[in-house]
């Protein structure tokens, strides 16, 4: 992270939270015996503002964090606060309206989130549509117009259909598309993961531009850990549903807490071939169990290489052990690693 | 090309003067290129319609048919009117004249029977009925043209019975899911389980036999397969980003399927549309034909085969008219419902 950067996040630091999330769930039934646990009680704030980079390996819940944040899904249980404003179960219409402007999402296919029926110009428009029905079509084109200028298009591809255009600029109508209605915050769903190495940093960068006119707050989800260092502010890394660490993104890189984070951060490839060679990195053994039946105690003790008998045990409670530095491990809690005669790792 | 002879003077004479000897990089500017202008002056795009009716045009087979369907369908319309006679008007002292057409003699249109007999100068008729008469010398003619009528009504009904409660019923299963979803699934398995000819023989004992009763006993279990169609592409769409971002969006149930779900799931309707009316057709022909259909005095293509079954070996061209009208009309629909499908499969898109 550069210096600039790092500034701006501690010129955050003070701001008020725009997004709090507390003990979230998502369940899914899949039939009378099995539930998914897709999103099992997690808890962040996000500042106005900043970026929250969310990682995790698939199927780990990323996703559907995102996806009901934005209301498509609706939560099991937990707390959303949204500015202010509690946003779980029904909601009256006007909450309902501002959730559905000042909450957008980037998607993740740049090719099944664009109606292939509809033209450049319907799609960005829809929000509009919805939003301000008394817009005249004249305004409307207008702003059309002015948004794919805004994401680096150009006016002319208003008539046309999804169909004619690439990956990247698929991405870059989805982007218009989110910004119609100038929301507040944005989730981005895996939004580079589909797109060309050449293509990702174009589109990072367009997001980053984007926040820094127009001071949007972004949940930024993907699986690629060097691109989301690149772009957040704080990164959480999640494990079967739940949040296992959580810190500013160079200390996450430089000092990571969580066996399972720096299992991660141990895969990232070097560019340096000679220090690639030396790189020591940490294999974790066997799969991720499924979330229909999560290991008791900590999740993440099958796969751990420092599991230890109360580990299966008790649920390690995610816990601040450092200013701005949060962590689920027992490997940090000095009481459980006297109980097991085990010296405190130090911070 | 022509060649050059190297002992042409004026060939020579060029190559020393305007032309240098080889052609070197400098003779080529490159022109800047504007992506701006490069914008402006690409055609406009075809829009999915537009090209799924040029592939169509394209297909021989579905363009001849639908030439035919039009043809079939005026005749159907204006058929009956063309001459001055009925359809159920009878003239029994011209029972069982074999068709005659004026100019038409070397066609087999000649008035004679299967014994080589000119009828119509034996009997001294002086009008020509064009595709003959039947046994009570009804205009077969006005008949078969009547039950054209008859035969593309049922495939118009077949057609907005699907369009309407198929489309619905599959679209509301879909798109709602769960336990609606399930009972209505059920439902349609329960439909689908009880024969066609039970039904409708059902009906014939509470109405009388009948275009009532064929309709009563589509309208029951006729839009099935429409409805399963629309249910599976549905479901295929609902998961997909551009729906999730439209609901992201705030737009209202009928607006998703007026824009996002409906129109991805057209192609496939108006094809599955195509494939069921022929069999609606054919549905109320074999009816007519086993006596479960259209009563006497009204005449389908079904009752017109039927009727020139009997007579086979006297008189064929009473089975044979309504028999290649009826075929023509068949696989006309099927011959344009598979052109419509390739024409508007996603899959055969460049």
């Amino acid at each position: 992270m550069t210096q600039e950067l790092k500034e701006h996040h501690d010129a955050n630091a003070g701001q008020k939270d725009l997004l709090v999330v507390n003990n979230l769930k998502k369940h899914f039934r899949l039939d009378r015996k099995t539930v998914l646990k897709a999103v099992d009680g997690i808890s962040f704030s996000i500042k106005e503002g900043e970026t929250l980079g969310l990682v995790g390996e698939s199927g780990c819940g990323k996703s559907t964090v995102g996806r009901t944040l934005t209301r498509i899904y609706e939560p099991t249980d937990g707390e959303l606060e949204f500015d202010g404003l509690k946003i779980k179960g029904r909601l009256d219409r006007k909450t309902k309206k501002r959730i559905n402007r000042d909450v957008q999402m980037i998607f993740q296919d740049p090719y099944s989130s664009l109606n292939p029926r509809m033209t450049v110009s319907e799609i960005i428009s829809e929000g509009l549509v919805i939003h301000n029905p008394d817009m005249s079509p004249k305004e409307r084109e207008k702003r059309v117009h002015e948004l794919l200028q805004l994401v680096g298009l150009n006016k002319n591809h208003a008539g046309r259909y999804p169909h004619e255009f690439s990956g990247g600029q698929r991405q870059r109508i989805g982007i218009a598309r989110a910004l119609a209605v100038e929301p507040k915050f944005i989730v981005a769903d895996e939004p580079i993961a589909a797109l060309d190495v050449s293509i990702q940093a174009q589109i990072v960068n367009l997001l980053k531009e984007l926040q820094e006119d127009r001071g949007l707050t972004y949940l930024f989800i993907a699986h690629d850990l060097s691109m989301v260092k690149y772009i957040s502010d704080r990164i959480a890394v999640m494990y079967l549903g739940k949040i296992v660490e959580l810190a500013g993104s160079d200390e996450l890189y430089e000092k990571p807490l969580h066996p399972y984070t720096q299992a991660l951060l141990s895969a990232i490839p070097l560019p340096d071939p000679e220090k690639e060679r030396t790189r020591e990195q940490i294999v974790l053994t066997g799969d991720v169990p499924s979330p229909t039946d999560i290991p008791s105690g900590c999740r993440f003790r099958t796969r751990c290489p420092f599991a230890m008998d109360s580990c299966a045990v008790i649920d390690p409670e995610f816990r601040e052990v450092e200013p701005g530095h949060s962590v689920a491990c027992h490997l940090y809690d000095a009481e459980i690693m006297e109980k097991e005669g085990k010296e405190l790792k130090t911070v | 090309m022509t060649t050059i002879q190297p002992n042409d003077g004026d060939s020579k004479n060029l190559r020393s003067t305007d032309r240098p000897a080889e052609p070197s990089a400098d003779l080529f500017v490159p022109q800047p290129l504007d992506s701006t202008v490069r914008e402006e002056l690409a055609a406009p795009a075809p829009t999915f319609w537009k090209e799924a009716m040029e592939r169509l045009f394209k297909n021989k087979g579905a363009l001849v048919s639908l030439i035919l369907l039009i043809i079939l369908g005026a005749m159907a319309l204006i058929g009956p009117s063309m001459n001055e006679f009925t359809y159920r008007e009878q003239h029994i002292p011209h029972s069982n004249l074999p068709p005659k057409v004026a100019g038409l003699e070397w066609l087999g249109f000649d008035g004679k029977d299967v014994n080589g007999v000119d009828q119509y100068a034996q009997r001294g008729v002086e009008t020509n009925y064009w595709f003959g008469t039947d046994e009570f010398g009804r205009d077969l003619w006005t008949r078969v043209w009547k039950g054209t009528q008859i035969s593309l009504f049922i495939a118009l009904v077949a057609a907005f019975l699907d369009l309407v409660i198929g489309v619905i019923y599959g679209g509301i299963s879909a798109y709602y899911g769960g336990r609606i979803d399930n009972v209505m699934q059920r439902i349609i398995e329960i439909l689908t389980g009880i024969p066609n000819l039970i039904v409708i023989i059902l009906f014939i004992l509470i109405l009388e036999p009948g275009i009532r009763s064929i309709i009563l006993a589509m309208i029951i279990t006729g839009w099935v397969g429409m409805a399963r169609v629309v249910r599976g592409q549905m479901l295929q769409l609902k998961g997909q980003e551009f729906v999730l971002a439209s609901r992201t969006l705030g737009a209202s149930d009928s607006r998703l399927m007026r824009k996002h779900l409906l129109p991805n799931v057209m192609g496939p309707i108006i094809v599955t549309v195509m494939f069921t009316i022929p069999t609606a057709i054919f549905f109320e022909a074999f009816l007519s034909f086993i006596g479960l259909g259209l009563q006497a005095p009204l005449a389908s293509l079904g009752v017109l085969i039927e009727d020139g079954y009997d007579a086979i070996r006297s008189f064929p061209y009473k089975l044979l008219i309504p028999a290649v009208v009826i075929s023509l009309v068949m696989i006309c629909f099927n011959l344009l419902a598979d052109g419509l499908r390739d024409a508007l499969d996603p899959k055969m898109r460049k």
